[in-house]
């Protein structure tokens, strides 16, 4: 008996050993048959037109064969601008406040209310958005300023993906927050600094790298979103001159074709070239900033 | 001097504190909105049955087709999620714990792919469909959202098993023991809380997401009755009859919405008190 359960022992060793090597080759390989299969999609149209004219014409016709990426880059470049505006300061003085002063059972609330927003689904955001966030803009804020808007405009995008964002910067900042070494902020407080003074110039200097990395990454998650900012954007192919202006980010633009792509030569060709851009610029911001994020932890 | 410092002291506390509060403000708001909304328009009739003849015109039915096929979405894909990860997670703590450079490498290609958005995946799962021959349904929507949680799964049970002390492992290997018996009864049972949160997250993570399955996953009238039929999933319901310009049928997407969330909401609390639970067994 024993020697037959050493035996399956050493099959089941041999068996899932195997298993391991091939899963950890299949997941290492993701990413490079991501990139060439998006490649290989958007092959049809790279041979069309070269890729300078396309990401900066803002052309965007179909139907004649016209596909310019422009509109849509600053779409999504500005959305995500303005969202990390609107988190970012916020999302730090928050971390500063849950990792220095605040009591322990608010720190502990903190962390719930953050895994509930990390949890939902960002249709549910979306949801949310054109609920509460475009009509407070097309009814009170933008006539406050004299302006007209249909609420479905880049300022909503910003301000539902921002929201989005907080969980997952303000879990990072946290992190990071804490990371500094307590010996450095009590010699610092030693020598007579305030609590306010100690954080100003010792734990946000100590933490700085820190800091722009895991705002990056809420930058990177805001750049990618689709579902939530598709609902509330207004999806208008054109570059947007102000904050209530509709926009159309690369993610929605995406999500908002799928339909019609197969009716429309090159169409999914763009699409998938559209999807390749943002797995690329997503891939390298992501790589970077997780290489000085490592670099923190390790040390 | 003094009098400055203490004032800028004051001002950056309370700054704090408001920001902090109206964290807290923004979630209550949301979580109120969604819960009276969805209360609001929730009917026994949305949980229980297919959508009838005229439902996107306001008439009979609910979306049991999309309860349904969400939760076989992403108990189909967390279920390989597993099957793909459980053993790369455990063999990056216990098979090649010695070869730092290979398994910090794995972490941080898992992380990198963690941050790529589900719109990537979704695009590339619909040119993998394309090349496999596999039109819209319940197994391509199972693919992708497998490739889009296996990196959270693997990240996830992997931060747990890195706190698993050495010295089991050295006991273990004295009593005999083989790499894979160290990772599935030691590694396993020590790490298990971790594992049960990696597995909700992940679950949550491929109930929730909308842009993955818009282009693979189709959408119907009915639960699907094999792997190759298309499947209707709550997010895409809720996108779908929000954008409807009929009332009765805006009101539905609240109430899937409101469904979604406690779906989520019961996850997190799962998670959390399972965590506890299993705790006692950990050395």
């Amino acid at each position: 008996m024993a020697a037959l359960l050493g035996i399956s022992a050493k099959l089941t060793n041999r068996i899932s050993t195997a298993w391991l090597n091939f899963a950890v080759l299949f997941l290492i390989l993701l990413p490079l048959v991501i990139g060439v299969g998006l490649i290989v999609k958007s092959l049809p149209l790279l041979e069309e037109a070269p890729i300078g004219t396309m990401l900066s014409s803002s052309d965007w016709s179909p139907q004649q064969g016209h596909f310019g990426f422009f509109a849509f880059i600053m779409g999504s470049v500005w959305v995500t601008l303005l969202s990390f505006v609107l988190s970012a300061p916020v999302c730090l003085l928050a971390a500063i406040y849950l990792t220095e002063y605040s009591p322990g059972w608010l720190t502990q609330t903190m962390y719930f209310v953050i895994d509930v927003l990390a949890g939902i689904p960002s249709v549910v955001y979306g949801v949310w958005g054109v609920l509460v966030v475009v009509p407070l803009l097309a009814d009170y804020v933008a006539p406050a300023l004299g302006l007209s808007t249909t609420g479905y405009c880049l300022l909503s995008g910003g301000i539902v993906l921002a929201i989005m964002a907080v969980p997952y910067m303000l879990n990072m900042l946290m992190e990071v927050l804490r990371s500094v070494p307590i010996e450095l902020k009590e010699a610092s407080l030693s020598l007579g600094a305030t609590y306010w003074e100690t954080i100003k110039w010792i734990v946000l200097r100590k933490g700085l790298t820190g800091i722009i990395a895991a705002l990056s990454l809420g930058i990177s998650k805001a750049l990618g979103e689709t579902i939530a900012v598709l609902m509330v954007v207004g999806n208008v192919a054109k570059v947007p001159s102000s904050v209530f202006d509709a926009a159309y980010p690369l993610p929605a633009l995406i999500a908002n074709n799928y339909g019609d792509m197969m009716s429309v030569p090159l169409y999914d060709s763009a699409l998938m070239f559209a999807a390749l851009i943002l797995f690329v610029i997503i891939l390298l911001f992501n790589s970077i900033t997780n290489f000085f994020l490592y670099r923190i932890k390790e040390v | 001097m003094q009098k400055r410092k203490i004032l800028e002291e004051k001002f950056f506390l309370w700054l704090m504190r408001i920001v902090t509060m109206s964290i807290i403000l923004v979630f209550v708001f949301i979580m109120g909105i969604i819960l009276k909304k969805g209360f609001h328009a929730m009917t026994w009739e949305m949980v229980s049955q297919e959508p009838q003849g005229g439902f996107y015109f306001g008439k009979g039915g609910g979306i049991l087709n999309a309860i349904v096929g969400s939760l076989y979405l992403a108990g189909g894909s967390t279920f390989c999620a597993l099957v793909l990860g459980l053993p790369v997670a455990l063999g990056m703590n216990v098979h090649w714990v010695t070869k730092t450079k290979v398994v910090n490498a794995v972490r941080f290609l898992l992380d990198a792919l963690w941050g790529v958005p589900s719109i990537v995946f979704g695009a590339f799962g619909f040119a993998l469909m394309a090349y496999l021959q596999i039109r819209a349904s319940l197994l391509a929507g199972i693919i992708t959202v497998t490739l889009f949680i296996v990196p959270v799964f693997i990240r996830a049970f992997d931060e747990v098993l890195r706190t698993v002390p050495q010295g089991l492992m050295e006991a273990a290997y004295s009593l005999g023991a083989n790499k894979t018996q160290i990772a599935f009864t030691v590694f396993f049972r020590q790490a298990l809380p971790g594992f049960i949160t990696a597995i909700l997250l992940a679950f949550g993570r491929g109930i929730g997401d909308a842009a993955s399955v818009l282009f693979t996953a189709g959408y119907t009238d009915h639960i699907p009755q094999t792997i190759q039929d298309p499947t209707a999933t709550l997010p895409l319901a809720i996108f779908f009859q929000l954008s409807s310009p009929i009332p009765e049928v805006k009101e539905r997407a609240y109430a899937a919405a409101l469904i979604l969330t406690a779906i989520i909401l019961i996850i997190s609390i799962v998670s959390r008190l399972s965590t506890r639970k299993f705790k006692k067994n950990i050395l």
